[in-house]
């Protein structure tokens, strides 16, 4: 069994998957703390589906490097939900309901009436799961995936202690002095950022599981919020890193099965907390 | 001197006015409580002193030095709090942020002063503790140590003994006394009477038609 996964890894292309895998799984596991206690779970899945949208669109202009509209406009669609999330008549989980599926009806139309390609559903299917297109990356798509990666990991450390206490207590930091419009708006980017890195791995029905499982599993076993993040962050990545090999020596999707130990490991991660008693969500 | 002045001020959301043309002073080592029946606009008069919305007319001016973000606040527990994995030290910590400015991480003056506040709260041994695993009394310990990080002379609270049991609610009420005594000058909603008149040096009693201030310049 090792030999064949050596034996792959011989490949670029599976050497690039491996770690834009990782890189991946640990910018998406690192906010997903944020968003789970911010009861912001879903923004990844609207988000992703905004940027399914983007990405129709940007096939049917026929543009080369589809980044350029899919990112802008998944990080405007960020910052208007989590603003909307606050005070409008439109409640925070409504809007992002109404901006995911408007957005993946959209898209999915747009293909359908403008598509060139002769393989219109697998086109679709792989937008959606992601179902080879991190096998198929580039090495330029892998080197701006990393370099998007660093800057959400510096991002995140340089402004760690304000995003803690933004989530922990919005209105006292805001009555400290704090700014905490800037910090939504932070967040907000980098989880757009972040999603749209996403969708080569795991296509962009299941991102939100990426986000959203690490950081529920850290929390049924840790306590304090700082190792909640560091677990969430290594199980993440522990995770993809053990989805990706599935994946390959068994032959099945990748971001599905990826997803599919993430959940393995969040029932793990709740029978521990049960026995030890941790905390409920 | 006064720390706070509030002038003519009249606040609400949008277009609907919850209080209108309020005006009251608050002095250096004061203990207010307001007062007042439900949807009387007490925690909208709080939020609005804090800066956390704007008023509607009117003005507050802060006196002494104070600048608006100098206030320590004691907010109601909210939802999220509940189930938030985070030890008691990364919390009172947090109340440190805005001394921080640009600054990414807390340097020593900071951990010196959250220590100082712990210790002086009496919860030095549930420093590690998981905030979500304490009681009701210990929670609120926390989060004042929190508020007196942010501040050495203005607590805002809003109803610190809510949902804590007769004990817990008298040793917060000590505790308040206690900080009141040492200089710290006290906001507080309430909804006990007996206890604002016990405790407090001034009350101010919001309701639908009319405000009364009791020993309050109002």
């Amino acid at each position: 069994m090792l030999d064949t996964l050596i034996m792959y890894l011989q490949y670029p292309f599976v050497r690039y998957a491996v770690i834009v895998g990782v890189l991946i799984a640990l910018c998406s596991s690192l906010l997903g703390v944020t968003l789970v206690l911010k009861r912001f779970s879903f923004i990844g899945d609207g988000l992703s589906h905004v940027a399914f949208g983007a990405m129709a669109v940007a096939s049917v202009a026929g543009l080369t490097n589809k980044l350029l509209i899919v990112l802008p406009v998944t990080v405007i669609s960020a910052v208007l939900l989590l603003r909307s999330g606050q005070n409008t008549r439109i409640k925070g989980d409504a809007s992002v309901a109404m901006i995911s599926v408007g957005a993946l009806a959209f898209g999915y139309l747009i293909m359908n009436l403008f598509s060139t390609s002769s393989n219109l559903s697998g086109d679709v299917c792989s937008t959606l799961f992601g179902s080879t297109s991190i096998l198929t990356l580039t090495l330029r798509e892998v080197r701006i995936c990393i370099v998007l990666s660093v800057i959400v990991v510096v991002i995140f450390v340089l402004f760690y202690n304000k995003i803690f206490a933004v989530t922990f207590d919005e209105s006292f930091a805001k009555a400290a002095g704090v700014r905490t419009e800037r910090y939504n708006l932070l967040i907000a980017v980098v989880i757009a950022v972040i999603i749209v890195l996403a969708m080569n791995l795991v296509g962009s029905l299941l991102i939100s599981a990426l986000v959203i499982f690490p950081a529920l599993s850290a929390m049924r076993v840790q306590r304090s919020f700082k190792s909640v993040t560091i677990c969430s962050a290594v199980l993440s990545v522990l995770c993809a890193l053990i989805g990706i090999a599935v994946s390959i020596l068994g032959g099945t999707p990748v971001g599905s099965t990826i997803v599919a130990v993430d959940v393995a490991v969040f029932i793990i991660c709740y029978s521990l907390g049960k026995i030890r008693g941790g905390i409920g969500v | 001197m006064a720390l706070i002045t509030v002038k003519d001020l009249s606040i609400g959301y949008e277009s609907k006015v919850v209080l209108k043309d309020i005006s009251f002073i608050v002095n250096e080592g004061d203990y207010l409580s307001i007062v007042g029946e439900n949807g009387a606009g007490k925690s909208t008069l709080m939020r609005t002193i804090l800066g956390l919305q704007p008023p509607l007319k009117g003005e507050i001016a802060f006196g002494e030095g104070l600048r608006q973000n100098e206030i320590g606040y004691l907010p109601q527990q909210t939802s999220i709090q509940k189930d938030f994995p985070a030890s008691v030290w990364e919390i009172v910590l947090s109340g440190c942020q805005a001394r921080c400015g640009m600054r990414p991480f807390y340097g020593k003056g900071e951990k010196l002063i959250a220590d100082t506040n712990i210790s002086r709260m009496g919860i030095s041994d549930l420093k590690t503790r998981c905030f979500s695993e304490l009681s009701g009394g210990q929670q609120q310990r926390v989060l004042l140590a929190r508020a007196l990080c942010a501040t050495r002379k203005l607590l805002l609270m809003d109803e610190p003994v809510a949902g804590l049991d007769p004990d817990a609610t008298s040793e917060m009420y000590r505790i308040i006394d206690e900080l009141n005594r040492n200089g710290v000058t006290i906001i507080m909603i309430s909804h006990d009477l007996e206890a604002a008149t016990r405790y407090s040096s001034n009350i101010l009693h919001i309701g639908k038609e009319f405000v009364i201030g009791g020993g309050v310049n109002a």
